[in-house]
């Protein structure tokens, strides 16, 4: 997989913009220009939606931006309008998200391409509007491919390459797309934009193989199965996501040829002889690489594994990259709430196990938005023992 | 030219337009060739409330998504917080403390072991925008203690950037009121 390359100049780079996570995404969404949009506000994603709406006024877009009274209602219009044979889209985050459940299940059931920024936020109560992975976490077992964002470039070029990846042939399926919450949503970095043709031409034009609309071909989507058919389908609806990495590495692979900028299911940062890695996802990622060539410097081989594939989850990738590591401290920004640790350290332990000999150690950090400073990552690499480990918390 | 990392460290009241201030400098910044970021915390966002704002300016890219713990610049915009609020905390050594007041730089040195710059950017700020927002005079007056930006790029920047949002008087005032503070911001010594 691609380790990390320092980047340096910036002079005479094409298309350079001051963008905050949201803008950059909103950047993206105009460039797609997808038929329907359907959304609800919420803090932290607000902007994304209500950037684009003013696209939508101003004519830069052909989008039928449908403004609903409910993120159960945006998902289910995306949803609707996806059925019909249009390339739709919506944007959420924490509550919102939680309020699409069973709609979230709907859309991948039907196998509809929907994609969806998600930023990243913790869920109620106590009521915070900061980052933590809690929200999209509760819907990883939702059918959906989830692909998560270290910086705002990220979060551009993920959405971007997820409209391919979800309305591939041998995928189908809807692609969340996540950034951190104000981390990354509402601060201001470089992005390298790409031209709208360019845009254009890689998603190309949306042509469904199956739709609604289509008069010629007549289906039914949201049928009833019992016990006759319910586990063939449910079966059928696992298949792709065993078909996904190459897809997506293709894909990345692709995008990597237009723009310079790589994707796989994973990056690696001064990975390969490693013997102490750090996994995680998202923002923090690059507070830790910022650690690790500190570390390196007295003698103690760090490395880290960041996460871009959360769903379809790329075991057999993680073993073959950290399995010989002595130790991995994997970072969780969610609560299990189940006595043993986070979701991400669950499965990655899972995806070890027969594997490695390496020291597994779970530490859950930056809940609600708690920063993870360059301290507390450099306190990350020796934590040690069995348990869950509070990272960050007082008390 | 290859800067090391500049990190800064905003404090201001809700109101008082560090937001708008710590994402320009960043933007200005990009547009000039650098990797820069601006961020406000966001809290409770009520006007008058104590708030902090966060710019890295760098020549290399900028891996960090954290906050800043060690500034090497803080600006105070709001006298009143000096006190109530530690500005200097974890101010990197040969640090820079520029505060946003009518008294001389010696008043504070006593605050930290920072070298202490001093700008009346409230009075600029009515005298050349008529309305006491500092937040633009203290990019003038950060210009000149850093050197981190081309004050002409700079002022380029606003004649352009603000030309969606305001008339004609109003840039221009704002363009006063940075080079004023450029040229008025003293240090202590």
């Amino acid at each position: 997989m691609s380790e990390t390359k320092t980047e340096t100049s910036l002079k005479g780079v094409k298309n350079l913009a001051a963008l905050t996570g949201n803008e950059a995404v909103a950047q993206a969404l105009r460039q797609i220009n997808p038929d329907v949009i359907a959304a609800y506000p919420i803090t932290p994603a607000t902007e994304i939606v209500q950037i684009f709406s003013t696209y939508v006024s101003d004519g830069l877009v052909n989008t039928e931006f449908v403004a609903v009274e409910s993120e159960h209602s945006a998902m289910s219009a995306t949803i609707g309008a996806s059925a019909a044979g249009a390339r739709a889209m919506t944007a959420t985050s924490s509550q919102g998200l939680a309020l699409m459940w069973e709609m979230l299940y709907i859309a991948s059931g039907l196998r509809r391409p929907i994609v969806m920024p998600v930023v990243n936020r913790a869920l109620s109560s106590p009521i915070n509007i900061h980052c933590d992975h809690s929200d999209t976490m509760g819907a990883r077992d939702a059918g959906w491919l989830h692909i998560f964002s270290e910086d705002a470039q990220e979060a551009y070029d993920n959405t971007i390459q997820a409209i391919r990846i979800s309305e591939h042939p041998d995928i189908q399926l809807p692609t969340m797309v996540t950034m951190d919450g104000f981390i990354i949503s509402h601060g201001m970095e470089v992005v390298k934009m790409l031209d709208d043709d360019v845009v254009r031409d890689f998603v190309g034009t949306y042509k469904p193989d199956t739709y609604l609309l289509d008069v010629d071909k007549p289906v039914t989507m949201g049928g009833l199965d019992f016990t006759d058919f319910y586990f063939e389908h449910r079966r059928q609806l696992a298949e792709p996501m065993e078909a996904a990495p190459g897809v997506v590495k293709q894909i990345g692979e692709e995008y990597g040829k237009l723009t310079g900028r790589k994707f796989g299911l994973y990056e690696g940062y001064m990975l390969d002889d490693a013997d102490y890695v750090m996994v995680l996802l998202g923002s923090t990622a690059g507070t830790a690489k910022t650690i690790i060539p500190e570390l390196r410097a007295k003698g103690i081989k760090a490395g880290l594994l960041k996460l871009r594939m959360f769903r379809p989850f790329p075991a057999d990738e993680i073993a073959d990259a950290a399995g010989r590591a002595k130790k991995i401290v994997v970072m969780d920004r969610a609560e299990g709430f189940n006595a043993v640790g986070g979701p991400l350290c669950a499965e990655v332990k899972a995806a070890l196990y027969g594997k490695s000999r390496a020291e597994v150690v779970n530490a859950v950090y930056g809940l609600g938005g708690r920063d993870l400073g360059p301290d507390l990552a450099r306190a990350a690499f020796d934590l040690s023992g069995p348990g869950v480990i509070h990272l960050g918390v007082r008390g | 030219m290859t800067t090391p990392m500049i990190e800064i460290r905003w404090h201001g009241r809700g109101g008082q337009g560090v937001k708008t201030a710590c994402e320009f400098v960043a933007a200005v910044a990009i547009q000039g060739g650098k990797y820069s970021q601006g961020f406000p915390e966001y809290g409770p966002e009520r006007s008058g409330a104590p708030m902090k704002g966060f710019t890295r300016i760098s020549s290399e890219k900028i891996r960090e998504h954290c906050s800043i713990y060690h500034p090497g610049v803080v600006l105070v915009l709001d006298e009143s917080l000096v006190g109530p609020e530690d500005v200097c905390e974890g101010l990197a050594d040969g640090g820079s403390v520029i505060i946003n007041t009518k008294r001389d730089a010696s008043s504070f040195s006593d605050l930290c072991g920072g070298t202490i710059w001093t700008v009346d950017a409230t009075s600029i700020a009515i005298e050349e925008i008529g309305r006491p927002i500092p937040n633009m005079p203290m990019v003038g007056a950060l210009l000149k203690v850093t050197g981190i930006l081309d004050l002409d790029h700079l002022l380029g920047a606003v004649e352009r950037d603000f030309s969606r949002k305001f008339d004609r008087k109003t840039i221009e005032g704002n363009l006063r009121a940075i080079r004023r503070a450029f040229d008025e911001v003293k240090r202590d010594g």
